[in-house]
């Protein structure tokens, strides 16, 4: 699985956003590798530039206040930041998809879920209405929603929570592309749901050979769906590797923290769940040594002076930025 | 409606569970339950209908000719049995011209009313949704047509283009040109609130995150403001664009009155107002009937108006 041509590749990501409290820092460096038909998933806590990482390779952050101030994402070898917007528009939906987190707020109440589902087929691939028709039919079958000729007349209010996700997904796959973004799908759904989506998300993804990235906070569903993970801090990516690399040899503090921050079946029930102590820093500053030094526990002189570089810290491409090696206890 | 045919019938006890189920109801069938319990709206659009029924209908009884024929003989005649609603100060009946006149006062409401949505809504839209530099452009323009009273601008441009235009030939009947000049004058100097209006919704509707969702599927910023925007803000659009309708036939009616809007010998029920002021104590016909008419319609219109802001508000939790 691991191998093939990169279909997306991220490099040195800057985003700012100016506002009138000065400037946030949202992104600060991302570089990532995305490949054909592989899943990632992006995990941190909320506020560490997950989404508007994935909003910036879309074009979807408003410019004014935002600003991609440095970085390429190369698509297939083409550069995004560098497409007009009507070419932008011709990858929007077609060879990126984006589903998001709220499923109740995605969905344009007053367009039956046929107007929407049919919106990425008429964009895109111009067909008739006929045709149209029968490919929203059969996109909804393929998500699960039982009758679903009968479905494309109803409002979303008449859809469930979970069955909106559904026609979000439905109309995210419409056109075959070739990523899906996925922005905390399942956060707002229920835990019965939550799996439903995630299958079937698995599901497709394997039918369609469809590279995913997933965002999320839930290191459970990671585990589930993804064969790489990057953990991301304020704006850095802090830590990336396997799954089983990531769970099993964690080589970030903060990754660490996050692990132990996770109820665990195995682990005694009276023990109250550990906690980061701290916030995460204020991204109105711009960021100088490690983001996370003011709450590591491991904290020394250089980690507030100097930001890490992520660097291959062990096997199967497994990248860290810390200045601590954990494998050996000592500083680099 | 299809709803109601779902009605359970005496025998109750007969339905099983899957008859009880009623379907959901969509959007427009809500919006009809609500309307229906607005006694006075349903007043308005019944009222209304009487109305066009009676300006529209009323040709088959009365040819044109009958509305402008003048009879100096028999004017200033009360009203009796050959003239049922009485003469006027040069013998014309004013029954034929309260339906002729009913005609010309309704068209220029409604097509003053879309002359407003065109540009209040291309107004208020790019406002909206561009902001910055273009929202302040155009709703400069909109405040400096907005502090000069309606009015007056409507006398002057009415004065200004008066003679301009010739008169012209529509559904086999010679119109003034001046109705034109009016529907044009009341469009252009009513738009400013719906502009505003327009403004305000897509700001609001424009930071959704279904926005957003849209343009992650490629969806173009035309699409974006006609397709989901757009009708995000019907509802209030509809309301005020109901209630223009009546403000276009008081307007009208104002400018004929002051002896500016629509020229005889086609009438309207503005400009049948025109002579009568001079017999307010002889003949009160003269101002009645067409007062009556407008009267009743405005009335009818706010009612109707009314009735759908409520029928439509999406807050509304009256099922």
């Amino acid at each position: 699985m691991m191998a093939s041509q990169p279909i997306l590749e991220v490099r040195d990501l800057r985003t700012r956003f100016h506002i009138a409290e000065g400037i946030v820092y949202a992104v600060n460096g991302v570089s990532f590798k995305l490949n054909e038909g592989e899943t990632i998933a992006v995990v941190g806590e909320s506020g560490c530039g997950k989404s508007v990482t994935m909003m910036s390779i879309m074009r979807l952050i408003p410019i004014p206040p935002g600003e991609i101030a440095q970085g390429e994402a190369l698509f297939n070898g083409r550069d995004l930041f560098k497409l007009s917007e009507a070419e932008m528009e011709h990858i929007r939906g077609k060879e990126i998809a984006m589903i998001f987190q709220d499923p109740m707020t995605a969905l344009n109440p007053v367009l039956t879920i046929g107007r929407q589902l049919g919106e990425p087929l008429r964009v895109h691939l111009g067909l008739s209405k006929e045709e149209i028709r029968e490919r929203s039919i059969g996109l909804l079958e393929q998500v699960g929603i039982p009758d679903p000729a009968q479905r494309l007349k109803d409002y979303p209010h008449q859809f469930s929570g979970g069955q909106r996700q559904r026609a979000m997904i439905a109309m995210a796959l419409a056109c075959h592309p070739s990523i899906l973004i996925a922005d905390e799908p399942t956060t707002a759904l229920d835990v019965t749901i939550q799996a439903q989506i995630v299958e079937l998300v698995q599901r497709i993804r394997e039918t369609m050979n469809m590279a995913v990235i997933w965002i999320t906070h839930d290191l459970g569903v990671v585990a589930e769906m993804a064969e790489r993970v990057l953990v991301m801090y304020a704006g850095f990516i802090v830590e990336e590797a396997l799954v089983n690399d990531l769970y099993g040899d964690p080589r970030h503090p903060y990754t660490m923290a996050l692990l132990g921050a996770l109820p665990r079946i195995d682990r005694r029930r009276d023990r109250r769940l550990r906690s980061i102590p701290g916030a995460p820093p204020n991204l109105l500053v711009e960021p100088l040594g490690c983001p996370f030094a003011a709450r590591c526990e491991l904290v020394f002189e250089r980690c507030r002076m100097e930001m890490p570089p992520l660097i291959e810290v062990a096997p199967n491409q497994h990248r860290a930025a810390c200045w601590y090696d954990l494998a050996s206890g000592q500083p680099r | 409606m299809e709803s109601s045919a779902a009605q359970p019938s005496p025998g109750v006890a007969r339905l099983t569970l899957d008859e009880l189920e009623t379907p959901p109801l969509s959007l427009g069938q809500l919006t009809w339950r609500r309307f229906r319990r607005h006694r006075m709206a349903i007043f308005g659009s019944i009222t209304l209908l009487l109305m066009v029924l009676y300006c529209f209908g009323g040709m088959m009884f009365f040819s044109e000719a009958d509305a402008n024929r003048t009879d100096t003989g028999a004017r200033l005649q009360a009203p009796s049995r050959v003239h049922p609603f009485g003469t006027d100060t040069i013998g014309r009946d004013i029954l034929a011209r309260t339906i002729y006149g009913g005609q010309i006062s309704l068209i220029i409401g409604m097509t003053a009313m879309l002359v407003e949505l065109v540009f209040g809504i291309s107004i208020g839209a790019l406002a909206g949704y561009f902001g910055g530099l273009i929202d302040s452009i155009t709703m400069r323009i909109t405040e400096a047509v907005l502090i000069i009273p309606q009015i007056f601008l409507l006398l002057v441009m009415a004065k200004y283009f008066a003679q301009s235009i010739p008169n012209y030939q529509f559904m086999g009947r010679t119109f003034s040109g001046s109705v034109l000049v009016i529907i044009f004058v009341i469009g252009i100097t009513s738009w400013p609130y719906l502009a505003r209006i327009v403004r305000a919704q897509f700001l609001s509707v424009k930071e959704n995150d279904f926005i957003l969702a849209a343009r992650a599927t490629g969806a173009s910023t035309r699409d974006i403001i006609f397709r989901h925007i757009l009708p995000n803000s019907f509802a209030p659009i509809i309301v005020s664009a109901t209630l223009s309708v009546a403000a276009a036939i008081t307007l009208e009616a104002y400018i004929s009155f002051l002896g500016l809007g629509v020229r005889p010998p086609t009438a309207t029920w503005g400009n049948m107002l025109e002579g009568a002021y001079n017999y307010i104590d002889t003949a009160w016909w003269l101002w009645f009937f067409p007062g009556f008419f407008i009267a009743l319609t405005v009335l009818s219109i706010n009612f109707l108006g009314d009735g759908l802001r409520d029928a439509l508000d999406p807050h509304s939790r009256a099922v």
